[in-house]
Protein backbone atom coordinates (compact mmCIF):
# COMPACT_ATOMS: atom_id res chain seq x y z
CA UNK A 1 0.00 0.00 0.00
CA UNK A 2 2.75 2.25 1.25
CA UNK A 3 4.45 1.70 -2.26
CA UNK A 4 1.40 2.57 -3.95
CA UNK A 5 1.14 6.08 -2.65
CA UNK A 6 4.93 6.37 -3.27
CA UNK A 7 4.57 4.80 -6.61
CA UNK A 8 1.85 7.25 -7.86
CA UNK A 9 2.40 10.33 -5.77
CA UNK A 10 2.86 12.50 -8.64
CA UNK A 11 -0.70 11.60 -9.79
CA UNK A 12 -2.06 11.56 -6.70
CA UNK A 13 -1.16 14.83 -5.48
CA UNK A 14 -2.33 16.55 -8.74
CA UNK A 15 -5.60 14.62 -8.38
CA UNK A 16 -6.17 15.67 -4.81
CA UNK A 17 -5.64 19.05 -6.13
CA UNK A 18 -7.64 19.34 -8.96
CA UNK A 19 -10.54 17.65 -6.74
CA UNK A 20 -10.58 20.16 -4.15
CA UNK A 21 -10.58 23.02 -6.76
CA UNK A 22 -13.34 21.30 -8.00
CA UNK A 23 -15.33 20.73 -5.26
CA UNK A 24 -14.62 24.36 -4.40
CA UNK A 25 -16.16 25.19 -7.71
CA UNK A 26 -19.10 23.43 -7.70
CA UNK A 27 -19.59 24.89 -4.05
CA UNK A 28 -19.44 28.36 -5.49
CA UNK A 29 -21.43 27.76 -8.17
CA UNK A 30 -24.10 26.07 -6.53
CA UNK A 31 -23.75 28.65 -3.43
CA UNK A 32 -27.63 30.65 -2.93
CA UNK A 33 -27.86 33.96 -4.09
CA UNK A 34 -27.69 36.33 -0.90
CA UNK A 35 -28.39 40.02 -0.80
CA UNK A 36 -25.57 42.32 -2.09
CA UNK A 37 -22.90 39.26 -1.70
CA UNK A 38 -21.40 37.98 -4.68
CA UNK A 39 -19.20 35.55 -3.08
CA UNK A 40 -19.17 33.53 0.26
CA UNK A 41 -17.50 35.12 3.05
CA UNK A 42 -14.67 32.64 2.49
CA UNK A 43 -14.31 33.10 -1.10
CA UNK A 44 -14.39 36.91 -0.16
CA UNK A 45 -11.56 36.70 2.20
CA UNK A 46 -9.63 35.03 -0.13
CA UNK A 47 -10.34 37.85 -2.95
CA UNK A 48 -9.14 40.54 0.05
CA UNK A 49 -6.30 39.25 0.93
CA UNK A 50 -4.81 38.89 -2.30
CA UNK A 51 -6.32 42.11 -3.61
CA UNK A 52 -4.83 43.70 -0.05
CA UNK A 53 -1.45 42.19 -1.44
CA UNK A 54 -1.47 43.47 -5.12
CA UNK A 55 -3.30 47.21 -4.40
CA UNK A 56 -0.58 49.09 -2.53
CA UNK A 57 1.73 48.23 -5.06
CA UNK A 58 -1.01 49.42 -7.83
CA UNK A 59 -1.69 52.61 -5.77
CA UNK A 60 1.93 53.74 -5.36
CA UNK A 61 2.71 53.08 -9.06
CA UNK A 62 -0.74 54.80 -10.27
CA UNK A 63 0.36 57.82 -8.23
CA UNK A 64 3.44 57.79 -9.45
CA UNK A 65 2.14 57.62 -12.84
CA UNK A 66 -0.65 59.97 -12.27
CA UNK A 67 1.41 62.39 -10.91
CA UNK A 68 4.10 62.38 -14.16
CA UNK A 69 1.82 62.75 -16.24
CA UNK A 70 -0.20 65.28 -14.28
CA UNK A 71 2.90 67.48 -14.38
CA UNK A 72 3.50 67.22 -18.20
CA UNK A 73 -0.66 67.86 -19.18
CA UNK A 74 -0.28 70.53 -16.70
CA UNK A 75 2.50 72.23 -18.91
CA UNK A 76 1.18 71.14 -22.11
CA UNK A 77 -2.32 72.72 -20.49
CA UNK A 78 -0.95 76.08 -19.44
CA UNK A 79 0.31 76.58 -23.39
CA UNK A 80 -3.19 76.69 -24.47
CA UNK A 81 -4.99 77.76 -21.75
CA UNK A 82 -6.32 80.98 -22.63
CA UNK A 83 -7.60 79.24 -26.04
CA UNK A 84 -9.28 76.48 -24.44
CA UNK A 85 -10.95 79.36 -21.81
CA UNK A 86 -12.21 81.51 -24.77
CA UNK A 87 -13.41 78.22 -26.29
CA UNK A 88 -15.33 76.86 -23.04
CA UNK A 89 -16.66 80.37 -22.54
CA UNK A 90 -17.99 80.01 -26.23
CA UNK A 91 -19.28 76.35 -25.13
CA UNK A 92 -20.87 77.40 -22.22
CA UNK A 93 -22.93 80.32 -23.66
CA UNK A 94 -24.13 77.76 -26.66
CA UNK A 95 -24.64 75.45 -24.29
CA UNK A 96 -26.75 77.79 -21.94
CA UNK A 97 -28.86 78.31 -24.93
CA UNK A 98 -29.38 74.59 -25.97
CA UNK A 99 -30.58 74.27 -21.76
CA UNK A 100 -32.84 77.34 -22.23
CA UNK A 101 -34.20 75.77 -25.52
CA UNK A 102 -34.99 72.43 -23.17
CA UNK A 103 -36.04 74.06 -20.37
CA UNK A 104 -39.32 74.41 -20.94
CA UNK A 105 -40.05 70.64 -22.37
CA UNK A 106 -38.53 69.49 -18.74
CA UNK A 107 -40.77 71.89 -16.87
CA UNK A 108 -43.44 70.34 -18.94
CA UNK A 109 -42.28 66.58 -18.16
CA UNK A 110 -41.92 67.46 -14.32
CA UNK A 111 -45.09 68.40 -14.01
CA UNK A 112 -46.79 65.68 -16.12
CA UNK A 113 -44.74 62.96 -14.13
CA UNK A 114 -46.06 64.65 -10.58
CA UNK A 115 -49.29 64.50 -12.12
CA UNK A 116 -48.64 60.72 -13.21
CA UNK A 117 -47.22 59.93 -9.92
CA UNK A 118 -44.54 58.70 -11.84
CA UNK A 119 -41.35 58.02 -9.53
CA UNK A 120 -38.13 58.69 -11.55
CA UNK A 121 -34.40 58.73 -9.66
CA UNK A 122 -32.30 61.18 -10.10
CA UNK A 123 -28.43 61.54 -9.13
CA UNK A 124 -28.13 63.07 -6.21
CA UNK A 125 -24.45 61.94 -4.39
CA UNK A 126 -21.53 60.42 -6.14
CA UNK A 127 -18.22 59.54 -5.15
CA UNK A 128 -14.78 60.02 -7.54
CA UNK A 129 -12.47 57.41 -7.89
CA UNK A 130 -9.44 56.66 -10.05
CA UNK A 131 -8.52 53.12 -11.10
CA UNK A 132 -5.56 51.37 -10.03
CA UNK A 133 -5.60 47.88 -11.52
CA UNK A 134 -7.55 45.51 -13.45
CA UNK A 135 -8.04 41.50 -13.37
CA UNK A 136 -5.50 41.03 -15.44
CA UNK A 137 -7.56 38.66 -17.57
CA UNK A 138 -9.53 39.47 -21.20
CA UNK A 139 -12.28 36.54 -19.65
CA UNK A 140 -12.52 39.37 -16.92
CA UNK A 141 -13.62 42.81 -17.31
CA UNK A 142 -13.25 44.21 -13.60
CA UNK A 143 -11.33 47.31 -12.27
CA UNK A 144 -10.16 48.54 -9.63
CA UNK A 145 -10.98 51.21 -7.70
CA UNK A 146 -9.24 53.42 -4.76
CA UNK A 147 -12.12 53.80 -2.93
CA UNK A 148 -13.78 51.35 -0.29
CA UNK A 149 -16.09 50.83 2.40
CA UNK A 150 -14.18 53.70 4.48
CA UNK A 151 -16.02 55.84 1.53
CA UNK A 152 -19.42 54.28 2.01
CA UNK A 153 -19.53 52.49 -1.13
CA UNK A 154 -21.06 49.02 -1.09
CA UNK A 155 -21.49 46.32 -3.66
CA UNK A 156 -24.26 47.11 -6.73
CA UNK A 157 -23.71 50.55 -6.40
CA UNK A 158 -23.64 51.83 -10.16
CA UNK A 159 -20.64 53.16 -11.86
CA UNK A 160 -20.37 55.89 -14.00
CA UNK A 161 -18.52 58.37 -16.50
CA UNK A 162 -19.74 61.32 -17.53
CA UNK A 163 -19.79 60.09 -21.18
CA UNK A 164 -21.92 56.98 -20.06
CA UNK A 165 -22.29 54.17 -17.55
CA UNK A 166 -19.32 52.22 -16.60
CA UNK A 167 -20.43 49.27 -14.38
CA UNK A 168 -21.40 48.54 -11.47
CA UNK A 169 -19.34 47.50 -7.78
CA UNK A 170 -19.03 43.95 -7.00
CA UNK A 171 -17.07 43.14 -4.27
CA UNK A 172 -15.81 46.33 -2.42
CA UNK A 173 -13.22 45.95 0.39
CA UNK A 174 -12.20 49.02 3.35
CA UNK A 175 -9.74 51.02 0.76
CA UNK A 176 -10.56 49.33 -2.49
CA UNK A 177 -13.42 47.92 -4.42
CA UNK A 178 -14.12 45.98 -7.95
CA UNK A 179 -15.76 46.98 -10.51
CA UNK A 180 -17.44 44.78 -12.72
CA UNK A 181 -17.84 46.44 -16.27
CA UNK A 182 -21.10 46.02 -18.06
CA UNK A 183 -18.51 44.73 -21.23
CA UNK A 184 -18.25 41.34 -18.88
CA UNK A 185 -20.26 38.27 -19.94
CA UNK A 186 -21.77 37.79 -16.31
CA UNK A 187 -23.17 41.68 -16.46
CA UNK A 188 -26.08 43.12 -17.51
CA UNK A 189 -28.48 46.62 -17.35
CA UNK A 190 -32.05 47.16 -18.30
CA UNK A 191 -31.61 49.84 -21.61
CA UNK A 192 -34.01 51.78 -23.73
CA UNK A 193 -33.55 52.33 -27.47
CA UNK A 194 -33.84 56.26 -27.32
CA UNK A 195 -35.91 56.55 -31.06
CA UNK A 196 -38.11 53.99 -30.49
CA UNK A 197 -38.48 53.95 -26.86
CA UNK A 198 -38.24 49.77 -27.31
CA UNK A 199 -37.23 48.62 -23.79
CA UNK A 200 -34.30 45.51 -23.65
CA UNK A 201 -31.81 43.72 -21.94
CA UNK A 202 -28.01 44.47 -22.60
CA UNK A 203 -25.34 41.92 -21.16
CA UNK A 204 -21.45 41.89 -21.63
CA UNK A 205 -19.97 38.71 -24.19
CA UNK A 206 -16.85 36.65 -23.44
CA UNK A 207 -15.36 38.88 -26.13
CA UNK A 208 -15.87 41.95 -24.41
CA UNK A 209 -18.62 43.86 -26.46
CA UNK A 210 -22.07 44.61 -25.61
CA UNK A 211 -25.27 43.07 -26.73
CA UNK A 212 -28.47 43.07 -26.93
CA UNK A 213 -30.57 39.98 -27.49
CA UNK A 214 -33.50 39.74 -26.76
CA UNK A 215 -35.10 41.51 -29.64
CA UNK A 216 -37.15 40.20 -32.24
CA UNK A 217 -35.94 41.79 -35.70
CA UNK A 218 -37.64 45.01 -36.30
CA UNK A 219 -37.27 47.59 -39.43
CA UNK A 220 -37.67 50.47 -36.61
CA UNK A 221 -34.28 49.78 -35.19
CA UNK A 222 -31.51 50.86 -37.15
CA UNK A 223 -27.49 51.73 -36.09
CA UNK A 224 -26.53 54.70 -34.82
CA UNK A 225 -29.11 55.16 -31.97
CA UNK A 226 -29.16 55.78 -29.05
CA UNK A 227 -29.32 53.67 -26.24
CA UNK A 228 -29.61 54.55 -22.67
CA UNK A 229 -30.64 53.41 -19.25
CA UNK A 230 -34.08 52.23 -18.50
CA UNK A 231 -34.19 52.00 -14.58
CA UNK A 232 -35.51 49.13 -14.44
CA UNK A 233 -32.48 47.11 -13.44
CA UNK A 234 -33.06 49.03 -9.89
CA UNK A 235 -28.98 49.94 -10.37
CA UNK A 236 -28.08 52.59 -13.06
CA UNK A 237 -30.78 55.76 -12.67
CA UNK A 238 -32.74 56.25 -15.61
CA UNK A 239 -31.75 58.41 -19.09
CA UNK A 240 -28.07 57.38 -18.66
CA UNK A 241 -25.86 57.45 -22.03
CA UNK A 242 -25.11 53.46 -22.66
CA UNK A 243 -23.97 53.93 -26.02
CA UNK A 244 -24.76 53.33 -29.96
CA UNK A 245 -26.26 50.05 -32.07
CA UNK A 246 -23.20 49.54 -33.97
CA UNK A 247 -24.35 46.20 -35.69
CA UNK A 248 -27.60 44.57 -36.68
CA UNK A 249 -27.91 40.89 -37.32
CA UNK A 250 -29.90 37.51 -36.86
CA UNK A 251 -28.60 35.63 -33.97
CA UNK A 252 -27.76 32.13 -35.07
CA UNK A 253 -27.58 30.88 -32.02
CA UNK A 254 -31.20 32.24 -30.60
CA UNK A 255 -33.79 32.25 -33.88
CA UNK A 256 -35.75 34.45 -33.80
CA UNK A 257 -34.08 36.90 -32.17
CA UNK A 258 -31.17 39.43 -33.28
CA UNK A 259 -27.86 40.05 -31.65
CA UNK A 260 -27.86 44.32 -31.84
CA UNK A 261 -24.09 44.93 -30.94
CA UNK A 262 -23.60 48.39 -28.99
CA UNK A 263 -20.76 50.63 -28.68
CA UNK A 264 -20.45 52.04 -25.49
CA UNK A 265 -20.34 55.35 -24.87
CA UNK A 266 -18.09 55.22 -21.99
CA UNK A 267 -14.12 54.23 -23.34
CA UNK A 268 -14.20 51.05 -21.03
CA UNK A 269 -10.94 50.08 -22.12
CA UNK A 270 -8.77 53.96 -20.93
CA UNK A 271 -10.98 54.72 -17.84
CA UNK A 272 -8.65 56.66 -15.43
CA UNK A 273 -11.50 58.60 -13.28
CA UNK A 274 -14.85 57.07 -12.29
CA UNK A 275 -18.10 58.17 -10.59
CA UNK A 276 -19.74 56.22 -8.29
CA UNK A 277 -23.19 56.68 -7.55
CA UNK A 278 -24.12 56.77 -3.68
CA UNK A 279 -27.13 58.27 -3.86
CA UNK A 280 -30.50 58.97 -5.87
CA UNK A 281 -33.62 60.71 -4.85
CA UNK A 282 -36.59 61.43 -6.51
CA UNK A 283 -37.02 65.00 -6.96
CA UNK A 284 -33.98 66.97 -8.74
CA UNK A 285 -30.78 67.95 -7.03
CA UNK A 286 -30.41 71.65 -5.55
CA UNK A 287 -27.77 72.18 -8.55
CA UNK A 288 -29.59 70.88 -11.05
CA UNK A 289 -32.97 72.36 -9.74
CA UNK A 290 -31.13 75.78 -9.73
CA UNK A 291 -29.60 74.79 -13.27
CA UNK A 292 -33.00 74.29 -14.98
CA UNK A 293 -34.44 77.65 -12.83
CA UNK A 294 -31.28 79.73 -15.12
CA UNK A 295 -32.61 78.03 -17.79
CA UNK A 296 -36.12 78.89 -17.58
CA UNK A 297 -35.41 82.46 -16.62
CA UNK A 298 -33.49 82.46 -19.62
CA UNK A 299 -35.67 80.88 -22.34
CA UNK A 300 -38.44 83.61 -20.68
CA UNK A 301 -35.90 86.48 -21.54
CA UNK A 302 -35.37 85.11 -24.88
CA UNK A 303 -39.26 85.17 -25.29
CA UNK A 304 -38.91 88.85 -24.06
CA UNK A 305 -36.47 89.89 -26.18
CA UNK A 306 -37.88 87.91 -29.13
CA UNK A 307 -41.30 89.97 -28.60
CA UNK A 308 -39.00 93.20 -28.29
CA UNK A 309 -37.39 92.68 -31.21
CA UNK A 310 -40.55 92.06 -33.26
CA UNK A 311 -42.66 94.80 -31.86
CA UNK A 312 -39.41 97.14 -32.90
CA UNK A 313 -39.70 95.81 -35.80
CA UNK A 314 -42.93 96.73 -36.35
CA UNK A 315 -42.73 100.12 -34.75
CA UNK A 316 -39.92 100.14 -37.05
CA UNK A 317 -42.10 99.74 -40.35
CA UNK A 318 -44.98 101.65 -39.22
CA UNK A 319 -42.94 104.66 -38.87
CA UNK A 320 -41.35 104.24 -42.25
CA UNK A 321 -44.17 103.68 -43.91
CA UNK A 322 -45.42 107.15 -42.22
CA UNK A 323 -42.67 108.66 -43.20
CA UNK A 324 -43.06 107.44 -46.94
CA UNK A 325 -46.12 108.93 -46.34
CA UNK A 326 -45.13 112.33 -44.94
CA UNK A 327 -42.43 112.27 -47.92
CA UNK A 328 -45.32 111.80 -50.85
CA UNK A 329 -47.69 114.62 -49.08
CA UNK A 330 -44.58 116.81 -48.96
CA UNK A 331 -43.83 116.64 -52.57
CA UNK A 332 -47.76 116.62 -53.41
CA UNK A 333 -48.33 120.03 -54.38
CA UNK A 334 -51.96 120.07 -53.78
CA UNK A 335 -51.85 118.91 -50.46
CA UNK A 336 -50.19 122.27 -49.48
CA UNK A 337 -52.86 124.65 -48.64
CA UNK A 338 -50.46 128.70 -48.82
CA UNK A 339 -53.76 130.28 -47.40
CA UNK A 340 -54.05 128.51 -44.34
CA UNK A 341 -52.69 129.22 -40.96
CA UNK A 342 -49.44 128.30 -40.04
CA UNK A 343 -49.22 125.67 -37.75
CA UNK A 344 -49.59 126.12 -33.77
CA UNK A 345 -46.22 125.23 -32.16
CA UNK A 346 -46.42 122.46 -30.56
CA UNK A 347 -46.86 122.70 -26.78
CA UNK A 348 -47.75 121.21 -23.47
CA UNK A 349 -48.98 117.43 -23.82
CA UNK A 350 -49.39 118.11 -27.68
CA UNK A 351 -45.80 118.12 -28.44
CA UNK A 352 -45.94 114.59 -27.30
CA UNK A 353 -48.75 113.86 -29.66
CA UNK A 354 -47.99 112.07 -32.85
CA UNK A 355 -48.41 114.36 -36.07
CA UNK A 356 -51.11 114.12 -37.91
CA UNK A 357 -50.60 113.48 -41.74
CA UNK A 358 -53.33 114.39 -44.76
CA UNK A 359 -54.32 111.78 -47.04
CA UNK A 360 -53.11 112.22 -50.23
CA UNK A 361 -55.98 113.31 -53.11
CA UNK A 362 -54.98 111.64 -56.39
CA UNK A 363 -54.17 114.07 -59.07
CA UNK A 364 -56.96 115.47 -60.97
CA UNK A 365 -57.32 113.77 -64.79
CA UNK A 366 -56.42 115.24 -68.02
CA UNK A 367 -59.77 113.69 -69.96
CA UNK A 368 -62.38 113.02 -66.83
CA UNK A 369 -64.37 109.88 -67.86
CA UNK A 370 -67.18 107.92 -66.12
CA UNK A 371 -64.38 105.59 -63.84
CA UNK A 372 -62.66 109.47 -62.38
CA UNK A 373 -62.88 109.63 -59.40
CA UNK A 374 -65.62 112.88 -58.35
CA UNK A 375 -67.41 111.92 -61.40
CA UNK A 376 -69.70 109.40 -60.10
CA UNK A 377 -72.93 111.05 -59.63
CA UNK A 378 -73.82 110.36 -56.09
CA UNK A 379 -76.67 108.05 -55.18
CA UNK A 380 -79.75 110.06 -54.07
CA UNK A 381 -79.53 110.96 -58.10
CA UNK A 382 -79.48 107.71 -59.78
CA UNK A 383 -82.64 105.82 -60.52
CA UNK A 384 -82.88 102.18 -59.80
CA UNK A 385 -82.40 100.39 -62.87
CA UNK A 386 -81.60 102.74 -64.84
CA UNK A 387 -78.16 102.84 -67.01
CA UNK A 388 -75.63 105.98 -66.32
CA UNK A 389 -74.47 106.97 -69.55
CA UNK A 390 -70.53 107.47 -70.30
CA UNK A 391 -69.23 110.79 -69.01
CA UNK A 392 -67.05 111.60 -71.49
CA UNK A 393 -66.77 114.70 -72.31
CA UNK A 394 -63.83 114.41 -74.09
CA UNK A 395 -63.49 111.45 -76.87
CA UNK A 396 -60.06 112.12 -77.29
CA UNK A 397 -58.05 109.05 -76.16
CA UNK A 398 -55.98 109.97 -73.25
CA UNK A 399 -52.05 110.44 -73.70
CA UNK A 400 -49.75 107.71 -72.17
CA UNK A 401 -47.74 110.52 -71.03
CA UNK A 402 -49.13 112.80 -69.47
CA UNK A 403 -47.93 115.77 -68.47
CA UNK A 404 -46.80 116.75 -65.25
CA UNK A 405 -49.09 117.77 -62.68
CA UNK A 406 -48.39 120.57 -61.47
CA UNK A 407 -48.63 122.07 -65.35
CA UNK A 408 -51.93 120.52 -65.77
CA UNK A 409 -55.29 122.52 -65.47
CA UNK A 410 -57.85 120.05 -64.26
CA UNK A 411 -61.31 120.42 -63.80
CA UNK A 412 -62.44 120.26 -60.03
CA UNK A 413 -66.31 120.14 -61.01
CA UNK A 414 -67.66 117.36 -61.51
CA UNK A 415 -69.56 116.18 -64.55
CA UNK A 416 -73.35 116.44 -64.63
CA UNK A 417 -75.28 112.75 -64.08
CA UNK A 418 -76.19 111.63 -67.14
CA UNK A 419 -79.25 109.39 -67.55
CA UNK A 420 -80.28 107.00 -70.02
CA UNK A 421 -83.54 107.99 -72.03
CA UNK B 1 34.89 29.77 -17.79
CA UNK B 2 33.41 26.36 -17.86
CA UNK B 3 31.55 25.52 -21.12
CA UNK B 4 28.23 23.51 -20.18
CA UNK B 5 26.42 21.78 -22.92
CA UNK B 6 22.59 21.80 -22.86
CA UNK B 7 22.85 17.91 -22.73
CA UNK B 8 25.08 17.49 -20.03
CA UNK B 9 24.58 15.87 -16.55
CA UNK B 10 24.31 19.32 -14.76
CA UNK B 11 21.77 20.66 -16.88
CA UNK B 12 19.13 17.67 -16.28
CA UNK B 13 19.55 18.11 -12.36
CA UNK B 14 17.02 19.87 -10.32
CA UNK B 15 17.10 23.45 -9.85
CA UNK B 16 15.78 25.12 -6.35
CA UNK B 17 15.06 28.65 -5.69
CA UNK B 18 14.62 31.06 -2.43
CA UNK B 19 11.55 30.66 -0.59
CA UNK B 20 11.66 34.65 -1.63
CA UNK B 21 11.66 34.13 -5.19
CA UNK B 22 9.18 31.57 -5.12
CA UNK B 23 6.98 33.68 -3.37
CA UNK B 24 7.55 36.87 -4.67
CA UNK B 25 8.04 35.91 -8.60
CA UNK B 26 4.54 34.74 -9.06
CA UNK B 27 3.09 37.73 -7.12
CA UNK B 28 5.14 40.30 -9.19
CA UNK B 29 3.85 38.59 -12.19
CA UNK B 30 0.53 39.06 -10.92
CA UNK B 31 1.08 42.67 -10.41
CA UNK B 32 2.52 43.20 -13.45
CA UNK B 33 0.09 41.45 -15.53
CA UNK B 34 -2.98 43.39 -13.65
CA UNK B 35 -1.34 46.85 -13.72
CA UNK B 36 0.14 46.45 -17.27
CA UNK B 37 -3.04 45.40 -18.66
CA UNK B 38 -4.85 48.94 -17.09
CA UNK B 39 -2.31 51.48 -18.86
CA UNK B 40 -2.17 49.32 -22.15
CA UNK B 41 -5.55 47.34 -22.65
CA UNK B 42 -3.52 44.83 -25.36
CA UNK B 43 -1.08 43.43 -22.74
CA UNK B 44 -4.42 41.25 -21.29
CA UNK B 45 -3.68 38.84 -24.23
CA UNK B 46 -0.31 37.93 -22.23
CA UNK B 47 -0.65 35.60 -19.39
CA UNK B 48 2.67 36.26 -17.05
CA UNK B 49 1.97 33.82 -14.92
CA UNK B 50 1.84 30.97 -16.40
CA UNK B 51 4.72 31.74 -18.01
CA UNK B 52 6.36 31.71 -14.40
CA UNK B 53 4.37 28.57 -13.54
CA UNK B 54 5.88 27.28 -16.73
CA UNK B 55 9.43 28.19 -15.54
CA UNK B 56 8.89 27.05 -12.10
CA UNK B 57 7.74 23.70 -13.40
CA UNK B 58 10.56 22.64 -15.57
CA UNK B 59 13.23 24.31 -13.88
CA UNK B 60 12.17 22.16 -10.70
CA UNK B 61 11.41 19.47 -12.65
CA UNK B 62 9.06 17.57 -9.99
CA UNK B 63 5.41 17.22 -11.05
CA UNK B 64 4.17 17.52 -7.64
CA UNK B 65 6.27 21.09 -7.32
CA UNK B 66 4.89 22.25 -10.84
CA UNK B 67 1.18 20.76 -9.40
CA UNK B 68 1.65 23.00 -6.53
CA UNK B 69 3.05 26.14 -7.85
CA UNK B 70 0.56 26.00 -10.79
CA UNK B 71 -2.12 25.84 -8.05
CA UNK B 72 -0.90 28.70 -6.33
CA UNK B 73 -0.50 30.97 -9.08
CA UNK B 74 -3.66 30.38 -10.61
CA UNK B 75 -5.69 30.54 -7.09
CA UNK B 76 -3.86 33.70 -6.75
CA UNK B 77 -4.94 34.92 -10.65
CA UNK B 78 -8.92 33.96 -10.17
CA UNK B 79 -8.41 36.06 -6.65
CA UNK B 80 -8.32 39.32 -8.99
CA UNK B 81 -11.04 38.51 -11.39
CA UNK B 82 -15.04 37.84 -10.74
CA UNK B 83 -14.36 34.26 -11.72
CA UNK B 84 -15.04 31.66 -9.56
CA UNK B 85 -11.84 30.44 -7.30
CA UNK B 86 -10.00 27.72 -9.28
CA UNK B 87 -10.58 28.28 -12.65
CA UNK B 88 -7.02 29.10 -13.32
CA UNK B 89 -5.83 27.28 -10.65
CA UNK B 90 -7.38 23.86 -12.28
CA UNK B 91 -5.47 24.70 -15.27
CA UNK B 92 -2.61 26.14 -14.30
CA UNK B 93 -2.34 22.62 -11.46
CA UNK B 94 -2.51 20.57 -14.63
CA UNK B 95 -0.01 22.15 -17.16
CA UNK B 96 2.28 22.57 -13.94
CA UNK B 97 2.11 18.77 -13.35
CA UNK B 98 2.32 18.28 -17.09
CA UNK B 99 5.29 20.65 -17.83
CA UNK B 100 7.63 19.02 -14.77
CA UNK B 101 6.87 15.87 -16.08
CA UNK B 102 8.14 16.84 -19.97
CA UNK B 103 11.30 18.45 -18.06
CA UNK B 104 12.40 15.41 -16.53
CA UNK B 105 12.30 13.70 -19.79
CA UNK B 106 13.42 16.38 -22.25
CA UNK B 107 16.27 18.95 -21.99
CA UNK B 108 14.56 22.19 -21.07
CA UNK B 109 16.98 24.87 -21.02
CA UNK B 110 17.54 25.24 -24.80
CA UNK B 111 15.30 28.27 -26.54
CA UNK B 112 14.18 26.16 -28.83
CA UNK B 113 12.68 23.76 -26.29
CA UNK B 114 11.55 26.62 -24.34
CA UNK B 115 9.55 28.30 -27.32
CA UNK B 116 7.65 24.96 -28.25
CA UNK B 117 6.87 24.78 -24.62
CA UNK B 118 5.55 28.38 -24.03
CA UNK B 119 3.42 28.33 -27.34
CA UNK B 120 2.12 24.53 -27.30
CA UNK B 121 1.04 24.95 -23.51
CA UNK B 122 -0.23 28.30 -24.13
CA UNK B 123 -2.94 26.46 -26.35
CA UNK B 124 -3.51 23.95 -23.67
CA UNK B 125 -4.17 26.58 -20.94
CA UNK B 126 -6.51 27.86 -23.39
CA UNK B 127 -8.42 24.86 -23.91
CA UNK B 128 -8.35 23.85 -20.37
CA UNK B 129 -10.07 27.32 -19.53
CA UNK B 130 -12.33 26.79 -22.35
CA UNK B 131 -13.65 23.52 -21.35
CA UNK B 132 -13.87 24.60 -17.39
CA UNK B 133 -16.19 27.63 -18.32
CA UNK B 134 -18.11 26.20 -20.98
CA UNK B 135 -18.73 22.27 -19.44
CA UNK B 136 -17.94 22.67 -15.49
CA UNK B 137 -18.90 26.28 -14.95
CA UNK B 138 -21.51 26.13 -18.56
CA UNK B 139 -21.17 29.22 -19.24
CA UNK B 140 -23.28 29.95 -21.90
CA UNK B 141 -21.84 31.80 -25.59
CA UNK B 142 -18.24 30.84 -24.73
CA UNK B 143 -16.62 30.09 -27.93
CA UNK B 144 -13.02 29.10 -28.09
CA UNK B 145 -11.79 32.05 -30.88
CA UNK B 146 -8.84 30.32 -32.42
CA UNK B 147 -7.13 33.06 -34.35
CA UNK B 148 -6.96 34.95 -30.68
CA UNK B 149 -5.73 31.66 -29.11
CA UNK B 150 -2.66 31.26 -31.24
CA UNK B 151 -1.97 34.83 -31.25
CA UNK B 152 -1.88 34.92 -27.88
CA UNK B 153 0.09 31.80 -27.86
CA UNK B 154 2.67 33.64 -29.97
CA UNK B 155 2.60 36.39 -27.79
CA UNK B 156 3.06 34.53 -24.92
CA UNK B 157 6.28 32.37 -26.36
CA UNK B 158 7.72 36.38 -27.60
CA UNK B 159 7.47 37.76 -23.79
CA UNK B 160 8.61 34.16 -22.41
CA UNK B 161 12.16 34.05 -23.27
CA UNK B 162 13.31 37.43 -21.84
CA UNK B 163 11.21 36.46 -18.68
CA UNK B 164 13.06 33.09 -18.77
CA UNK B 165 16.34 34.56 -19.44
CA UNK B 166 15.59 36.85 -16.44
CA UNK B 167 14.46 34.16 -14.08
CA UNK B 168 17.52 32.05 -14.82
CA UNK B 169 19.32 34.33 -12.24
CA UNK B 170 17.07 32.97 -9.43
CA UNK B 171 18.19 29.52 -9.59
CA UNK B 172 20.35 27.86 -7.60
CA UNK B 173 21.55 24.33 -8.79
CA UNK B 174 21.63 21.76 -6.19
Amino acid sequence: MESFFIRFKNVLVLVAVLLVQTIGLAVQVRRPVESGAPDSHEITLMRYWVVAAISPFERFFHAVGFDARSAWANYINLRHVRQQNLELQQQIARLRLEQAAFAEDAIQGHRLQALLNFQQNYIDTTVAAQVIGSSGSDLSHVLYIDKGADYGLKPDMAVITPDGIVGKLRDVFPHTSQVLLISDQTSGAGVLLSSTRILAILHGTPNGKLEITNLTADSRIKPGETVLTSGGDQIYPRGLPVGTIESIRPDPDHQPYTAIQVKPAADLSRLEEVLIITGTKPTLPRAAQKDLGIAADTAQAQAAAKAKAAADAEAAAEAAARSAAQIVADRLPSLHDPNAPAAAPATGANSSAPPVTTVPRPLPALHPDRYTPGDTPPAAVLTPGARSAPAINNPEPASENPPASGKSQPSTQPNPPQTEP
Amino acid sequence: MPTRSYTSRRELEQHTFSLVATVLVPLVAIFLQAFLSRLFPHFAILDLPLIVVLFFAISRRSPVAGTLTGAFVGLLQDALTNQPIGVNGMAKSAIGYVAASIGVQVDVESPLTRIVITFVFSIINSVLLFLIDRRLLGLPGYHLLWTHELLRACANTVIALPVYFLLDYAKRTD
